[in-house]
């Protein structure tokens, strides 16, 4: 009876092991985690570059996405012990500094010549 | 399930929340809207780097992005008198073929980290990105980029200052 009572019991915790992994893997936050916000993150840019018309907007949502390639290599970073790709990370933020100010030059020299920030009354390149 | 993860969770939805609402706000249109919730995701962004013990750059992700670039973003919203853009519908095309698109990308990049299932192999990390090993690193192995980022800020400020002045020729 006590014998086929904890037989019993360890295939029902055979059977529960497997959930019970999954439950630690959904607990555990490790590098897989931080991937998947970063590519949840990457593609809210790219869904803001697409569907948006306001030449503003895009560049934040080009920013949006710089910023989840920064996340990656940072985690990646994190979980590796090397500390090259933070180094990464920072030659990536000072070129994105320098990119919005010029971008944005770029986009207050078109408004005074357009009086439009909006990329449908930019066709001009049309055939 | 320690804090550290509890805080994960807290500002990885932080940062996906007020990502979504800079992207497809459903309240408002308004570009300002949009640089303030921008700000709300850097921040919280910095808040996943400090989980990642990267502190220097989360420093340097609030300074950098909150402090500097969401300023010169809201300078040129304000110069520009955005007003009657905001009157503009957004297509319906190009909004459902931009989430199927992007949605399928994520799909299959997602399907591929399941089937890479990176950091299984890893053990526990050590790394603290503190400001003394960054430097170490930035003036050792890295010097030569570190000065060529100097040269590439002085050419984007020339351009910058070319590119404002009042009459382009």
């Amino acid at each position: 009876m006590g014998d086929g009572r904890s037989r019993r019991a360890c295939a029902v915790a055979s059977l529960n092991s497997p959930s019970s992994i999954v439950v630690v893997k959904i607990m555990n936050v490790g590098l897989e985690q931080y991937l998947v916000v970063s590519f949840l993150l990457f593609a809210l840019g790219l869904l803001g570059v697409v569907i948006r018309r306001n030449l503003l907007v895009i560049y934040m949502s080009l920013e949006l996405m710089l910023n989840a390639a920064n996340l990656a290599l940072v985690s990646f970073s994190r979980f590796n012990d090397k500390l090259d790709g933070q180094v990464l990370v920072f030659f990536i933020i000072t070129v994105a500094a320098a990119e919005v100010a010029v971008g944005l030059a770029l986009i207050v020299a078109l408004y005074r010549k357009r009086q439009s920030a909006h990329v449908e009354d930019l066709t001009s390149m049309k055939l | 399930m320690g804090l550290p993860d509890i805080l994960f969770y807290v500002f990885a939805a932080l940062t996906l929340l007020c990502g979504v609402l800079v992207v497809a706000n459903p309240f408002s249109r308004n570009p300002v809207t949009s640089a303030m919730f921008l700000v709300l995701t850097i921040v919280s962004m910095a808040g996943l780097f400090v989980l990642l013990h990267a502190f220097f750059l989360a420093a340097v992700q609030i300074i950098v992005y909150a402090g500097a670039v969401i300023v010169l973003f809201l300078f040129v919203i304000m110069l520009l008198d955005l007003k009657e853009e905001q009157r503009r519908k957004i297509k319906l095309f190009g909004f459902v073929g931009g989430l199927v698109s992007v949605g399928a990308i994520v799909l299959v990049c997602l399907k591929a980290l399941k089937a890479a299932n990176p950091g299984a192999d890893l053990a526990a990390p050590q790394l603290e990105g503190g400001t003394a090993a960054l430097g170490k690193l930035l003036f050792t192995q890295y010097v030569l980029p570190f000065e060529v980022v100097s040269v590439l800020l002085l050419v984007a400020m020339v351009g910058v200052i070319l590119l404002s002045k009042k009459d382009l020729k």
